[in-house]
């Protein structure tokens, strides 16, 4: 089962919940081994299978519910500040353990989150991003400065209030 | 401030993603600036921060293993079951037969009949095994161990490899184009498999030894047509094709060698892949 560790971790944090990232999991297997025939040989295979989970859970419940009240890329439109930021990320960094960050992580939305976690724990190439997202590559760009920076700024909001 | 235009790209610097020159001039520019070179650094440990902390979910044993027993064996499994039906069905219709007819027919035709039963359930494992093969690569990560679309590539991949030698048919002015090619063993013999594309639909072509398959697969089959195959649809007398797989599937000897065409394309693509290959060797 190619990816299968991957994958589990990728649908638990879009779905926060272990029980439904196993059903997603086995429902994207389910359709990956059902339209094998669309994957064509020489093409990312890594990126196709995590297009069909991200959509899987794009059509569920919860990922209905998690996209429904975040705007379509407003960030296209938009020029992106440098991400120069009052407080030094090496103060944030001391500052917060794993956890915090975890818990800052989730509370990213659902787009930011994706993107963030296929290019650091995932370490996709921004090419490979946009192919599992469907997106332009400047969009690609976009959305992981606009997903840093939320999440930097949700550290900074969470320090203060320790 | 100087360094603006330096730090708005900083992240996709550190990402690996800009142009080689780009990259190029952003290392020197890192290694003479102080405050670049510090926003560098703490970038990355907050890159790695979430890289370590978004490892966070592992799935349980017995989560693995409920996905490998309902997702990965389900083809092969279901497969086999079909085919250990269909030769069930074989066993049950010849013997039904040799009751009815058991009073009229001389016991020398009762010997032949159940050699017949015999061969069709032997040719139809074969045809299950190639069946599995077929799927099994499909829904393996990497489907082929030589990648290539030039028939000049692919053949001598093979050299060293299979005790034998084959003809890969020209597929210029065809719809078909070769994928690639890999290893295959049946029964312990090994021999080619190619993949070919038609139209988005993956077909296999295998070739072995003739004799290193069963008899059953070049016996007379007039009495295939009640089973699973039906006879003499190419140009020898020995090709078969398949009506109840869940695939079409062609098969034939020629020259020693035993080819089997497969695949979801319709038959006429199957026929087609055949014709080629049977024009080619």
């Amino acid at each position: 089962m190619p990816h299968f560790e991957r994958l589990y971790n990728f649908a638990c944090w879009l779905t926060q919940d272990r029980l439904e990232a196993e059903d997603l999991v086995q429902e994207t297997y389910a359709k990956a081994l059902k339209g094998f025939s669309s994957f064509q040989p020489g093409t990312n295979f890594r990126a196709w299978i995590y297009k069909i989970l991200r959509n899987t859970f794009l059509t569920s419940r919860t990922g209905l519910k998690a996209t429904a009240t975040v705007p379509l890329d407003p960030e296209d439109e938009e020029e992106i500040s440098p991400s120069v930021s009052e407080t030094p990320e090496s103060i944030l960094l001391q500052r917060s353990d794993g956890q915090f960050l975890q818990q800052a992580m989730e509370q990213l939305p659902v787009a930011y989150r994706e993107v963030l976690l296929l290019c650091e724990v995932e370490e996709m190439s921004y090419q490979e991003i946009a192919a599992t997202l469907a997106i332009p590559i400047g969009t690609v760009m976009s959305r992981l400065s606009r997903a840093r920076k939320a999440l930097r700024d949700d550290l900074r909001v969470r320090l203060q209030k320790r | 401030m100087v360094c603006e235009s330096w730090k708005a790209k900083l992240d996709t610097y550190l990402d690996g993603e800009l142009p080689a020159e780009e990259m190029r001039t952003f290392d020197a520019h890192v290694r003479g600036c102080v405050s670049c070179a510090a926003d560098a650094l703490t970038r990355i440990q907050m890159k790695r921060a979430i890289q370590v902390a978004g490892k966070r979910f592992t799935p349980s044993a017995e989560f693995r293993k409920r996905i490998q027993q309902s997702i990965a064996p389900k083809p092969q499994r279901s497969f086999r079951l079909t085919w250990i039906l269909a030769a069930a069905a074989v066993v049950l219709v010849a013997a039904a037969l040799t009751t009815t007819y058991m009073a009229t027919r001389s016991a020398r035709d009762q010997v032949s009949r159940d050699e017949v039963s015999r061969n069709q359930a032997s040719r139809n494992q074969v045809f299950s095994e190639i069946a599995d093969l077929h799927v099994a690569t499909l829904a393996s990560a990497s489907p082929v161990d030589v990648v290539s679309t030039d028939r000049h590539t692919v053949k001598p991949w093979f050299q060293g490899k299979i005790p034998f030698a084959f003809n890969l048919p020209e597929l210029e002015n065809t719809q078909f184009s070769l994928v690639g090619g890999r290893m295959a063993y049946l029964d312990q013999t090994p021999g080619a498999h190619l993949i070919y594309d038609v139209r988005k639909h993956h077909i296999s072509v295998f070739i072995f030894q003739e004799r290193a398959m069963p008899p059953s697969l070049s016996a007379k089959s007039t009495s295939a047509k009640s089973t699973s195959a039906k006879s003499a649809l190419g140009a020898d007398d020995n090709s078969l094709a398949s009506t109840d797989l869940p695939f079409n599937m062609e098969t034939w000897n020629q020259g020693g060698l035993r080819y089997f065409v497969i695949g979801d394309a319709s038959s006429a693509d199957i026929d087609g892949l055949a014709k080629l290959f049977k024009s080619a060797s």
